[in-house]
């Protein structure tokens, strides 16, 4: 089985397998070229990793899924509906599909945990007080803050505060869930309770996980499919063990540096 | 880059070959005199472009805010939040300011007309002094000071933190939660803290004419009402409304806009000070030549 980095269905048409579909997507800013026609199509429920070294331009590439960024020229195609048709009204119903989990959680210090995840819900749906209450409560207690309603963002540590940020993204039911380089700054330990997030909260609520990160340790744990992103394209794609196993000099290299043993064993299986 | 394919199954077409690496050009082109020119030209106006750029920035802001202001949902609480922090929250330096401005502007206007007998003037011209001009000026420099640095730091801080693309995400317009409710709180809190800040100078002017100075309170009185249109009150009233606007969009605009870490928050912050005084003193001008031709009863009136 080789790595494809796109399906062969029309971009434009519901696929089965294809969730989010990028085609020719180009960014710059300024006088710089972020991303020069990627294309790429992402596995729906399963946990993809777009892997890249930093300043890639990951965070940039999955921005404009939701289109907080609108891309130079290229189209993303989510379930066939091209982002970029949307006028605002209709992004602003879009956008909630997706449930985006920050790089530092980005939660509003000035609310508290609890008001930060019911915030969602009081914009967006008509629920009452104590249902949003309940709503909230389930998903901080799945996620093990049961005792953190009340505190501010600036009281938690760093993994917590990153599970809020999940907790807040989780409460809309998105059908994408997206993660900002979620291991970074984190202890080893503190990784993998986050991985293990990832993985039980694409599980749980059946959602297809974008994640982007170069932590290897946490990729071949989490992923089903990963991207990499080298030189503003996507160099390769496929399954974890493929990419594992690869050829390519560049991930070949980029791979080995990290000294992950879990990297090996799985290519010495694909191989 | 390109994968081993088995040549024994139908594939779809192959996609043309990709222009790797385009041949390195043999010697960098020579740069034209027309292209020079043209250069030097850009380079040497570039701060004009800044500058439009700049305002351009600002009437984009604004005018995606205000797109917001009839839709759906209002969000009373965050327009009082703002007001609070804007309004409430400077009223104390405002009346403070006000009542040293007061008895100043009269200390000094008594002693200058007593040279000619006149001190019961003095209420008429720092009454005058202060609705016109003082109150709706001062009252912008402190909010610019106060409100708009507050409203660049905080913006600034949410945007390199993430926090208003995480509101974006959650398909939250920060233009309609964030920029308009700031705006139109600043235009509403504004005129008040002005008209406060007139009655309080007044009363400071008072104390130091009539209490200190021993002017006769009668002439004062007269004198003042005399001097003093309901005009003039209601001018101070628009300008008020005018630099709330400005110092609000100039905050929201620096903050919205802040790049770089803390650094960039530092100088959103301190911009937002300066461009918003600045532009209150010379928007000033244009505004009271603006308003006494709508008003020409005040202008030279009896």
């Amino acid at each position: 089985m080789s790595g494809e980095i796109i399906g062969d269905s029309p971009p434009d048409q519901k696929d089965p397998r294809w969730h989010i579909r990028v085609r020719s997507l180009t960014k710059s800013f300024g006088p710089n070229l972020v991303l020069d026609h990627v294309d790429l199509d992402l596995e729906r429920g399963k946990v993809n990793v777009i892997l890249g070294a930093s300043g890639a331009g990951k965070s940039v590439l999955i921005k404009h899924f939701m289109c907080l960024l609108r891309p130079d020229s290229g189209h993303i195609y989510i379930d066939g509906t091209d982002v970029l048709s949307l006028n605002t009204q209709e992004l602003a119903t879009f956008r909630r599909k997706f449930g985006l989990v920050f790089q530092f959680a980005a939660l509003f210090d000035s609310l508290t945990v609890e008001e930060n995840c019911a915030f969602p819900l009081k914009e967006h749906t008509t629920k009452s007080k104590s249902e949003i209450h309940d709503i909230v409560a389930d998903r901080l207690g799945a996620l093990g803050l049961a005792n953190t309603q009340k505190k501010y963002p600036g009281e938690l540590s760093g993994g917590m505060r990153k599970r809020v940020g999940l907790a807040r993204a989780l409460v809309l039911e998105p059908e994408i869930l997206m993660y900002d380089e979620p291991t970074t700054g984190l202890d080893p330990l503190a990784t993998r309770n986050v991985d293990e997030m990832i993985l039980d909260a694409g599980e749980r609520y059946k959602v297809t996980s974008v994640v982007i990160s170069h932590d290897m340790a946490s990729v071949f744990r989490i992923a089903d499919r990963i991207a990499m992103l080298h030189n503003k394209r996507i160099l390769e794609a496929g399954p974890a063990e493929v990419i594992a196993a690869s050829a390519d000099p560049y991930v070949y290299e980029f791979l080995r540096a990290s000294g992950v043993s879990a990297i090996h064993k799985l290519a010495g299986g694909e191989a | 880059m390109s994968e081993d394919e088995p040549t024994n199954v139908q594939t779809p077409p192959a996609p043309p070959p990709q222009p790797a690496g385009q041949e390195p050009l043999a010697a960098p082109p020579k740069e034209s005199v027309g292209k020079a020119v043209a250069t030097g030209f850009k380079e040497a106006f570039a701060p004009i472009y800044r500058f439009l750029d700049l305002i351009g920035g600002h009437l984009i802001l604004i005018g995606k805010a205000l797109v917001w202001l009839p839709r759906r949902p209002f969000r009373g609480q965050t327009y009082l939040e703002a007001a609070e922090y804007i309004g409430f929250g400077s009223l104390p330096i405002v009346l403070l300011v006000g009542a040293a401005t007061g008895m100043v502007l009269s200390l000094q206007s008594v002693n200058a007309f007593r040279q000619f007998g006149l001190e019961s003037f003095a209420g008429g011209t720092t009454g005058k002094a202060i609705a016109l001009e003082l109150g709706p000026v001062l009252t912008s420099l402190i909010l610019a000071g106060r409100a708009g640095a507050g409203i660049a730091t905080e913006l600034g801080t949410m945007r390199i933190t993430e926090q208003i693309d995480a509101l974006e995400s959650m398909a939250v317009n920060p233009h309609q939660y964030l920029v308009l409710p700031r705006i139109m709180a600043a235009m509403i809190v504004t005129p008040i803290l002005t008209l406060l800040f007139f009655v309080i100078g007044m009363g400071g002017a008072y104390i130091s004419a009539v209490l200190i100075e021993h002017v006769d309170q009668g002439q004062w009185i007269a004198n003042l009402q005399n001097i003093v249109h309901p005009m003039d009150v209601v001018q101070g009233f628009i300008k008020a409304i005018f630099f709330g606007f400005l110092v609000a969009t100039v905050g929201c605009y620096q903050g919205y806009h802040a790049t770089g870490g803390g650094r960039g928050v530092g100088i959103g912050t301190t911009r937002a000070v300066v461009i918003a005084s600045v532009t209150t003193v010379v928007m000033d001008y244009f505004l009271s030549d603006i308003l006494l031709s709508i008003f020409p009863t005040v202008r030279g009136g009896p």
